[in-house]
């Protein structure tokens, strides 16, 4: 009797999952299709949108971005500042993380701390990198005011024409705004380890170094790798920061893949075939390595209990079967 | 050890002071100097006393195209659309995945799963292609629509859901002759109030901050959101005018600062509620 009831409900799962399947196939599906079709095209022009399929090479588009030294120059641009950048962010955030959940001792004001390291993190990037860009201005700016105030500099320094300066305010900018969001992150995660292990490892006589390194980072690896993996895509499109910060320049030291594949569709040559082509060698690249970590990283005892409870279950529903 | 950890704990509040300073000080600097001149600015940049130019660089500011109300006015529409379609439709959806028992549940949670971190800007070329065909570029429809289809917050809701919505609750509802549709938005919807908060916060930040889309889409200047009017502060017009460029800088950052202090409570909660529930 119950079982009939649940089952003549079932339309309404169907219903109700409509409209997210709906606008997932109209505003996500159709243009991620329609953006690999646009890829094997001769399709460019401003306000231009028919196109005829390129016959006599149809990979002519991914050819030509796979062998543009501009996007060589955009692709490694992206890797330097997203490693360089995540490096000194993780490193900082697990330390601060490690400070603030320490039981031994409790820094002062670290709700306020936590506060204002976050700020960063809600303010428009467009704001974000406009600021920089007024903040390191030349001749006047304020960090060439505060150097040369401070004797630091005899006197104002272009730090903006500078590559490797350029590269480096834009890494800063990343770590800046993002060190307090992950930081929060690995705080929850440590708040959620199981406080016995920690008095276990007191007990055994661990001191502080060796409890972060043998209790704390083992059990906080999943929310590592969800960090790594947001942290790698959100890297990998990076895009608002580059854009207004210097419209990647200096001579395209700060142009990442986003600021390629936007100015290739959305200026000059309206190149909206090879802008299709990059975007879908970075859909592959992101798919590839984000399941890449999760196969490495991914729990094996926890993987293989899940199989155990998984054919537990088709058992135990077997059975139910049979007893009715 | 009680000296030792006395001296850490020092060097640790220590370094937590200059990291916080390090959040606040570009803010304090662009607040102070959008109330000075020009003149001032070039003379020295940093100052920690404001001056009386703030009508005069607003003047200029607005004196050249620059029409902050207008964006506020666009991106409060799209941030609030999206906040309300993304909140109301991934609740919706995560009801299905939770109360009922249908075939390719299942399927269906595992393919939100796969989808979650497909990045929105990877398909913008043929987001633009489709939405330039139907002439529908300058619509805020457009920005506001795809929020229907959050995989992250319906993954969000699910997990939320599941613990804190009790079957026997639906179940008694139905007994009582109330409609499906109506135990969701009567039962549920104030169940998972506290996830909707949780997530509409983020929601909306991250649609009111979405620079790339409206920049790709929109060309009338009527239609521009706030980020693509500051994108416009990078333009020629300014080059020299140090005073309005933080003045347009402020009016953008100092309504997102004070709204976060206030509420700066319940989004730390939100950020670290997220990844543990992620």
């Amino acid at each position: 009797m119950k079982k009939k009831g649940t089952f003549s409900y079932a339309k309404y799962g169907y219903l109700f999952s409509l409209p997210f399947l709906l606008a997932f196939l109209i505003f996500s599906l159709y243009p991620t299709l329609y953006t690999a079709v646009i890829g094997f095209t001769d399709l460019k022009g401003i306000g231009k949108t028919t196109f005829n399929f390129l016959v006599n090479d149809p990979f002519a588009n991914f050819k030509a971005v796979l062998s543009s030294p501009t996007f060589h120059t955009a692709f490694s641009n992206t890797l330097k500042l997203w490693i360089c950048n995540f490096v000194p962010q993780l490193g900082l955030a697990l330390l601060l993380a490690a400070w603030f959940t320490d039981r031994r001792f409790k820094i002062p004001g670290n709700g306020a701390f936590k506060v204002l390291f976050y700020m960063p993190n809600i303010i428009t990037a467009a704001t974000v990198a406009i600021l920089f860009n007024a903040l390191f201005g030349y001749p006047m700016g304020p960090v060439n005011d505060l150097l040369t105030r401070f004797g630091i500099l005899s006197e104002p320094f272009n730090f903006l024409v500078k590559k490797d300066i350029a590269q480096n305010i834009v890494i800063f900018i990343q770590t800046w705004m993002w060190y307090g969001y992950t930081m929060i992150i690995l705080i929850s995660g440590i708040l959620g380890i199981s406080p016995e292990i920690f008095e276990a490892a007191e007990v055994d006589g661990a001191n502080g170094w060796q409890t972060f390194w043998m209790v704390t980072l083992p059990n906080i690896k999943t929310i590592l790798l969800f960090t790594l993996v947001t942290s790698l895509i959100g890297g990998l499109n990076m895009f608002d920061i580059p854009k207004l910060f210097l419209l990647g320049g200096p001579d395209n030291a700060t142009l990442t893949v986003g600021v390629f594949i936007y100015n290739q569709a959305f200026s000059g040559g309206y190149l909206y075939n090879r802008a299709a082509a990059a975007s879908m060698i970075m859909f592959v690249i992101i798919v590839v390595v984000s399941a890449l970590l999760f196969y490495i990283l991914r729990d094996r005892d926890e993987a293989a209990l899940r199989k155990i409870m998984k054919q537990q279950e088709k058992e135990h529903r077997r059975k139910m079967k049979e007893a009715k | 050890m009680g000296k030792n950890q006395t001296v850490k704990k020092i060097v640790i509040f220590i370094l937590c002071i200059f990291l916080a300073l390090l959040s606040v000080m570009p803010f304090v600097i662009m607040i102070v100097n959008s109330t000075r001149s020009t003149t001032e600015i070039q003379q020295h940049a940093v100052s920690l006393i404001p001056s009386v130019y703030f009508a005069n660089n607003l003047k200029i500011l607005l004196g050249k195209s620059f029409n902050p109300a207008v964006g506020f006015v666009n991106s409060l529409l799209v941030s609030v659309g999206v906040t309300a379609l993304a909140t109301y439709f991934s609740t919706l959806t995560a009801y299905a995945l939770v109360v009922y028992e249908w075939k390719f549940r299942n399927a269906f949670f595992s393919f939100i799963m796969a989808i979650m971190m497909i990045p929105a800007q990877i398909t913008m070329i043929g987001f633009y292609q489709m939405v330039y065909k139907i002439q529908m570029t300058n619509h805020l429809s457009m920005l506001i629509l795809p929020a229907i289809a959050s995989p992250s917050m319906v993954f969000f809701m699910r997990q939320y859901m599941k613990p804190a919505l009790s079957l026997e609750i639906v179940q008694s509802a139905r007994i009582d002759g109330a409609k499906e549709f109506f135990i969701f938005n009567q039962i549920a919807l104030p169940i998972m109030k506290p996830a909707i908060a949780t997530q509409a916060i983020f929601s909306f930040v991250s649609s009111w901050n979405n620079l790339f889309t409206p920049l790709v889409l929109l060309t009338d200047q009527k239609k521009y959101t706030l980020p693509i009017m500051i994108s416009l502060l990078r333009g020629d017009i300014y080059k020299t005018e140090y005073g309005a460029i933080y003045m347009g800088l402020t009016l953008t950052a100092l309504p997102l600062i004070i709204v976060y202090l206030l509420l700066s409570k319940y989004i730390i909660a939100g950020v670290a509620l997220g990844s543990v529930k992620g």
